[in-house]
């Protein structure tokens, strides 16, 4: 399936999880609450004795999630993004991971476009916890082509995943092969990195043109996996840019940057800058608002990336 | 030998080996484990499939109060799964047996790990629904301890088995009625549980958890799907069978001296039919 114009990534999860129903007779879906809001709502309608409503209790989702996995099914557990990370921590930490258990985490509401429920519902901490919890694989797909492709690649592997989903519709970047672990180059220059992930990597590739126009040559990399982060691509661009800036719908702390800082700290120290929600709580809003207010615009990047340059 | 004398047997056992395993390991939860080893010694002697079978696959059980796992770590070396000898690692150092049971560490018989209260009967239900989606007429076992139901995750659990008419799900309550910092009914009262239990929509039968009798038969029961969970609250005593420890909370997680644990062991006696697991090679 290819998406042409932009598109909810919830929805392209939604639709390559009716997919996997068709291919692998072991894969169920489980939610609490939300299968309309994640869009797992069509598996529901089409393989009704492989859903698994939990109704609104995160925790014991997950726990189930972990013991239908314990009897050899793929089970996919959906629900908001801080609410798995969060509510559920205990749960995803213990019965999934501690376990070993072949759970996938699919969350939409993953940022800080969720609409206009407020800080409660932004899932801005998510991709720190789960990034905290040993053998847990983190990705975080750009757009809708790359959340169908992930969603397919997720259910290949074993072990836990933890999927982050955005809820608004992201412009399609791009329709190139999907590989966990494996960052993409989706576009070369030689000043500055910019590594992003999910929705922030289209409004990287906004921030390089724009940055062209000022003739500063921008790589942007698609780290579409924060867990396990491709440290030989990173390494490598940041030695050929000797700046870098990592941009996310998330938290400074903890999540993307602290992945890239982490790695490049130990292997090619160069001068960084972070965009990102910067240690506050969100609010109501939409989402354009709210990505001008928190600080989440190409404008942003492109300030980053000037200052960045400035340091080397 | 009958059934119940062979529970009976297996029973001391446990808790000959609980003492000395804990004595041993200088550390440990010997209080809940004695008082569980009568059900424990059911399950392992006869009231359970404990190890997969031609065509059957195991039935499972689930330790939700993970911190009693001497007891269990005891009965899986008696019925022949663990070996005897790897009693002695009890929460030392590269040993499988850690202090609360881990499945990264003993992934043949620990069904999913446990140790924060509460997620248990949870993962039960998922493995539950997972056997009967595959087929299979396991039952799952699950304990829980008293205290352990104030954790609000045990509810969602005992809402989602009746929902999903988990019939194979067997929870057993363990009820000593006392906890680390007090009386269940101070700390935070759960009375009438067997009351709520069924308001929940569990089959629940209240037993002495120290009548073997009475215990093996509710594991009698037919091997049916009935559509119902069954929930047990199993009266017990914190502790049973060593009178200076009966219900005294103080040994939920206290150690023994060397000479309280031989005066425990001279209290239990010899099992009628096991002997004490041989200590560590090479002993000084």
């Amino acid at each position: 399936m290819k998406f042409e114009a932009p598109t909810p990534i919830r929805d392209a999860f939604g639709k390559a999880l009716v997919e996997l129903g068709e291919k692998n007779p072991k894969v169920v879906a489980l939610t609490a609450d939300l299968a309309d809001a994640i869009k797992v709502q069509w598996f529901a309608e089409r393989y009704p004795d492989r859903f698994i409503q939990m109704g609104i209790a995160e925790s014991d989702m997950m726990c189930v999630a972990a013991g239908l996995a314990m009897t050899g099914w793929i089970p996919f557990a959906t629900t908001f993004a801080a609410f798995a990370a969060g509510l559920a921590n205990m749960a995803v930490k213990i019965a999934v991971a501690y376990n070993g258990a072949n759970v996938k985490i699919a969350t939409s509401h993953g940022g800080v476009c969720v609409g206009a429920d407020g800080a409660t519902h932004q899932g801005i901490d998510d991709i720190a916890l789960m990034r905290a919890i040993p053998g847990m694989t983190v990705v975080v797909p750009c757009d809708a082509n790359e959340a169908y492709k992930a969603t397919l690649a997720v259910a290949e592997h074993v072990g836990p995943v933890y999927l982050r989903l955005g809820r608004i519709a992201t412009p399609i970047v791009d329709d190139k092969p999907f590989r966990i672990g494996k960052a993409r180059v989706v576009r070369e220059g030689g000043d500055v990195a910019i590594i992003a992930c999910g929705s922030m990597v289209a409004t990287a590739l906004e921030a390089a043109k724009a940055l062209e126009a000022k003739n500063v040559k921008a790589t942007v990399v698609n780290m579409h996996t924060v867990k396990p982060l491709d440290v030989k691509t990173l390494v490598s661009v940041a030695g050929k840019c000797g700046a870098v800036v990592v941009a996310e719908e998330h938290s400074i702390i903890g999540g993307l940057g602290s992945a890239v800082s982490e790695a490049l700290a130990a292997n090619r120290p160069v001068p960084m800058e972070f965009v990102g929600v910067r240690d506050v709580f969100g609010e109501s809003g939409e989402p354009a608002e709210i990505l001008k207010k928190y600080g989440l615009c190409a404008s942003d990047i492109q300030k980053a990336a000037l200052k960045a340059i400035k340091r080397k | 030998m009958g059934e119940k004398e062979k529970g009976a047997a297996m029973a001391t056992q446990i808790r000959r080996d609980v003492i000395r395993m804990i004595s041993s390991a200088g550390h440990g939860h010997p209080g809940g484990a004695l008082g569980a080893a009568d059900i424990l010694a059911s399950l392992y002697s006869g009231g359970m499939r404990v190890k997969d079978e031609k065509g059957k696959s195991r039935d499972r059980l689930v330790l939700s109060n993970g911190h009693i796992c001497a007891a269990w770590y005891s009965a899986l070396s008696l019925a022949g799964c663990i070996d005897r000898k790897d009693l002695n690692g009890f929460r030392k150092l590269g040993s499988p047996l850690q202090g609360h049971p881990s499945r990264k560490h003993l992934p043949d018989w620990v069904e999913t790990s446990t140790g924060p209260l509460g997620q248990g009967a949870s993962v039960a239900n998922g493995i539950a629904l997972g056997l009967r989606m595959s087929g299979s007429d396991s039952k799952v076992f699950t304990l829980v301890g008293d205290g352990e139901m104030q954790e609000g995750l045990v509810w969602e659990s005992l809402m989602t088995a009746p929902q999903y008419k988990l019939g194979n799900a067997v929870v057993f309550v363990l009820w000593n009625g006392l906890q680390i910092d007090g009386t269940v009914e101070k700390v935070k009262n759960l009375e009438p549980i067997a009351d709520r239990l069924r308001a929940f929509g569990w089959e629940t039968i209240e037993i002495d958890g120290h009548d073997i009798g009475a215990i093996q038969a509710v594991l009698d029961r037919p091997r049916k799907a009935t559509g119902k969970p069954t929930a047990v609250v199993a009266r017990t005593v914190m502790s049973k069978g060593v009178s200076f420890m009966e219900n005294d909370r103080k040994w939920h997680g206290s150690c023994l001296s060397k000479e309280q644990a031989d005066t425990a062991l001279a209290e239990l006696g010899k099992s009628a039919s096991f002997s004490d697991y041989p200590a560590a090679g090479g002993s000084k």
